[in-house]
This record gives structure tokens, C-alpha cells and sequence, in this order.
């Protein structure tokens, strides 16, 4: 571990929820087939641009989903998986429910984005049941998401409301995937995760050493880079 | 055997006590509520129902969960904000779960209307969900084998039927249909629409009328009805 090598990026505040969903939109590639999982990360599609041309998939049968539908344009046949009814775009397309998987489960998708209650140091994902005595465990598609898309983004807040951190050294709640997790976008931080632990990329209003002072994993500098504005368009 | 029927309740009155019935639908969307409503009345019970979730509200699924009809559910999103009659039974212990990943249920289903015996997944493996199940590292990967999911009867929803049995749906209603037709021994599906042998481009066939075995219009059937107009 090398704290004093910081040549991170850094911002002077956390980021709200809105300018962490600006972030993974704008690191999005042009041209990438995307899933977005249920809650924060859905608020990404508010900052994708008509030039990055990233198409939309739902795990309910579709490709080239659009906003959410309003007032007219609801229609119970078009829904998402969060089961919010949506609008299509142009040049759409539906399918059936194995080829929707077969999608995510064959490698297609470029990046899926999900929310998380714990990540590993090397990228091992708990998302979908606490392990809570008595709750009734339901798991959707995110195990399908987790180990069937090229590059799994997590987005969640760094810390849990008792202060705990989410990133963890090995997960206490019932996995979805194994060594999974790409990269973990935080309030504070984000994360690239995998094999050789966690790097750091960018802080937003704490420094590394403070960082390390909460997350109880050893942490590493990413390469120098230049500074970011996370409130830019 | 291709048989058009007058009423859902004569479309499911064969059912037996202890059949395995699958429902398509996520959600509301492509559900077949006036089939489950029929169900619910024709009396048959100890069923095992193949559905993504597990009922919503007052109405379907949740109804023949309600009334105890169905000792087991497969599923992979049981718990929702309105969930209440599942919840009910499965806190009561008086209705099983088996809790499958999504996809897993979706190729499943699939491998069950295809022959095939099972297939190994990347899904799943290292959870919870993999234990006590097979497993093997194919490039690379850790896998875990998975088993078809058979049915003695498939309840779908689709948009237009044609005289052959042919079926297109509409937009997110999809979603399970086509797989569940091929999956069961006997496919009963509600349309809001038939059109005589020909009126469908064959080029736009969704699922053939091999897999279907009884059809009924179902007048004003929820969205499909209303939107297709």
C-alpha cells in the first residue's frame, strides 16, 4: 500500500445522488448495450446524451427502452422491471424472457449498474437478501445481471446509516456473485474492484488517509489523472 | 390437437388437484387474469405454479395464493410492496418456495419445451442458491447445473391468435409466453383478438401454433384489449 503516492483525482465535496448518476452516465462508452438496475441506478438515463447512443435494455423483454411514461403514453403492456411503465424508443425491440437472459447471461451486455448492500475487496456482490431471519428472499435477475455482464457497476453510499462501510473484506449477507464487481461508485470514492483489491480513482470531499481510516481494506492509488468537476454538464 | 373454446371456464376445466400450472406474466403485464379468475372457480387445488412472482394485490395469482390453492410456488421475486396474500401463507408456513435466479427460471422453462436435460450457468454459483446443487469449472468458470421445468398445463396471454394457433403478442406482455407454450403438455392461451388462417404474417409468427392447445377470446382482456384498439 502506498498512501503517499496520491495522484488521484479529487473533488472538494461528497457527491449527491444526482452528480454520482451524472458520473457513471458520462463513463459510459458511445455506442454501449446497458441494464439499470432498480432505484439509484435508474436515475443514470437521466444524464445518458442522444450522442452517446447507449441502448437500453430491460430483463423483461426489450431493447431501446425510453423515460418513463406519462399520463398518456401509459400503457400496461410496456413496463420495466421495476414494473414502472416506460415508453419505447425507435428502432426497439422485444423478445421473450430466455432471449432476454440469454442476453445478459451470454455476455452481450456491455455494462449493467446495480445498487448493493456490500462489496468485496476482490468484487464478490450481496445485493438481494439480508439473510434476516423470517424475510421472505426474492432475487429477480440480479444474479443474472452480476456474473452476465462485461462490466458490473455498483452505486451505493460508502457508508451504512451506522457508519459501517459497505466495502468490505469479504461479504457478511448472502452473496449474488462471485468477484463480479468492476467498479463501485460512492459518495465518497470510487472504487475499481477486482482480483488485486481495490484501487481508488477519485475522492469527493476526503483524502485518501482519511478514506482508509474508514473502509477496512488496504486501498491503492489509481494512476495520475486530471482533476474532474462533478458538477459539469 | 388445436380446440377454440367458447369461455376460460371451458378452457380450464380440465385441470386436475396437484397439477403443475404455468402463468405467464411479470408482474401485471401478459398476465392471463381472466384464466386465473376461471381456475380459481373450476376448484382445482394443490397446485405447483411456475410464475415470476408470486401475485400482486387482489386479483390473479394473489387470488388463487389467497384461497389456498397453491401448496408451491417457483419463482424468482416472491416479496413486493403488494405481496400481501403470498406473504400471509409463506409466514404461516402454509405455502412452499422454491426461489430461483430469473434466468435461470427463463432457460429452464426453455429447456423443458427443447429436450434438453439441463445445462450448467455461471448464475448463481457461490450463492446460496447453488447449494447442494452440481457444479463444475467450464473455462474458467464455476458452474452450477440446473434441471428443466416441466408443466402439465401453461395459462398465457397473447394479443392475436390465428386459426392455426399461431400467436403474436404485444410489446412487455411477452415476456414468459412463448416459453411456457412449449414448456407445458397442454397450452391454453387468452387472446384479445382471432383472425382467420392466413390474417397472421408468418414472417411475424411468435410462437407457433404447435405449442397451443386451446384458445379463447377474451373480450376487453386488460391493456391488450384497450391499447390494441
Amino acid at each position: 500500500m502506498s498512501l503517499t503516492e496520491t495522484s488521484i483525482q479529487t473533488s472538494d465535496a461528497p457527491m449527491g445522488r444526482d452528480d454520482l448518476a451524472r458520473l457513471v452516465a458520462r463513463d459510459i462508452a458511445p455506442g454501449s448495450f446497458v441494464n439499470l438496475g432498480i432505484g439509484q441506478p435508474t436515475l443514470v438515463s437521466n444524464y445518458l446524451t442522444e450522442e452517446q447512443n447507449v441502448t437500453l435494455h430491460t430483463e423483461n423483454g426489450m431493447l431501446g427502452m425510453g423515460p418513463a411514461a406519462e399520463d398518456d403514453e401509459i400503457d400496461g403492456d410496456l413496463i420495466n422491471a421495476g414494473k414502472i411503465p416506460v415508453t419505447e424508443l425507435p428502432g426497439a425491440s422485444y423478445f421473450h424472457h430466455a432471449d432476454s437472459f440469454a442476453i445478459m447471461r451470454g455476455g452481450h451486455l456491455d455494462i449493467c449498474v446495480l445498487g448493493a448492500f456490500q462489496v468485496s475487496a476482490t468484487g464478490d456482490l450481496a445485493n438481494w437478501h439480508t439473510g434476516a431471519p423470517g424475510a421472505i428472499p426474492a432475487v429477480g435477475g440480479a444474479m443474472d445481471l452480476a456474473t452476465g455482464a462485461k462490466d458490473v457497476f455498483v452505486m451505493m453510499t460508502l457508508l451504512t446509516r451506522d457508519g459501517a462501510s459497505k466495502i468490505v473484506e469479504s461479504c457478511t449477507y448472502p452473496l449474488t456473485g462471485v468477484g463480479c464487481v468492476t467498479r463501485v461508485y460512492t459518495d465518497k470514492a470510487v472504487f475499481l474492484t477486482g482480483p488485486d483489491g481495490v484501487t481508488v480513482r477519485e475522492t469527493f470531499g476526503t483524502t485518501l488517509e482519511e478514506l482508509q481510516e474508514l473502509v477496512p481494506v488496504p486501498l491503492k492509488a489509481a494512476p495520475a489523472a486530471g482533476r474532474r468537476d462533478p458538477g459539469a454538464p | 390437437m388445436l380446440n377454440f373454446v367458447d369461455t376460460v371456464v371451458d378452457a380450464v376445466a380440465g385441470i386436475k388437484d396437484g397439477s403443475t400450472v404455468m402463468i405467464g406474466g411479470f408482474g401485471n403485464a401478459g398476465q392471463p387474469f381472466e384464466l386465473i379468475d376461471a381456475l380459481l372457480e373450476c376448484g382445482a387445488k394443490e397446485l405447483t405454479v411456475v410464475n415470476n412472482n408470486a401475485g400482486q394485490g387482489d386479483q390473479g395469482l394473489a387470488l388463487l395464493i389467497k384461497e389456498g390453492r397453491v401448496k408451491k410456488m417457483i419463482c424468482s421475486f416472491p416479496r413486493q410492496s403488494d405481496s400481501w396474500h403470498f406473504d400471509a401463507k409463506y409466514k404461516a408456513g402454509e405455502i412452499e418456495l422454491e426461489l430461483v435466479p430469473q434466468g435461470n427460471l427463463a432457460e429452464r422453462i426453455r429447456a423443458a419445451g427443447a429436450g434438453i436435460g439441463g445445462f450448467f450457468t455461471p448464475t448463481g454459483y457461490g450463492t446460496m442458491l447453488a447449494e447442494g446443487k452440481e457444479t463444475r469449472i467450464i473455462d474458467g468458470r464455476g458452474q452450477v447445473f440446473e434441471t428443466p421445468i416441466h408443466a402439465d398445463v401453461a395459462l398465457i396471454k397473447a394479443l392475436r391468435a390465428d386459426g392455426k394457433g399461431n400467436l403474436v403478442y404485444r410489446k412487455t406482455a411477452r415476456n414468459f409466453g412463448p416459453i411456457m407454450a412449449a414448456a407445458a403438455k397442454h397450452t391454453i392461451v387468452q387472446v384479445a383478438e382471432i383472425v382467420p388462417t392466413g390474417g397472421l404474417d408468418p414472417e411475424n409468427v411468435v410462437t407457433p401454433g404447435i405449442y397451443v392447445n386451446s384458445i379463447v377470446k377474451v373480450a376487453g382482456s386488460g391493456n391488450t384489449a384497450e391499447k390494441a384498439a
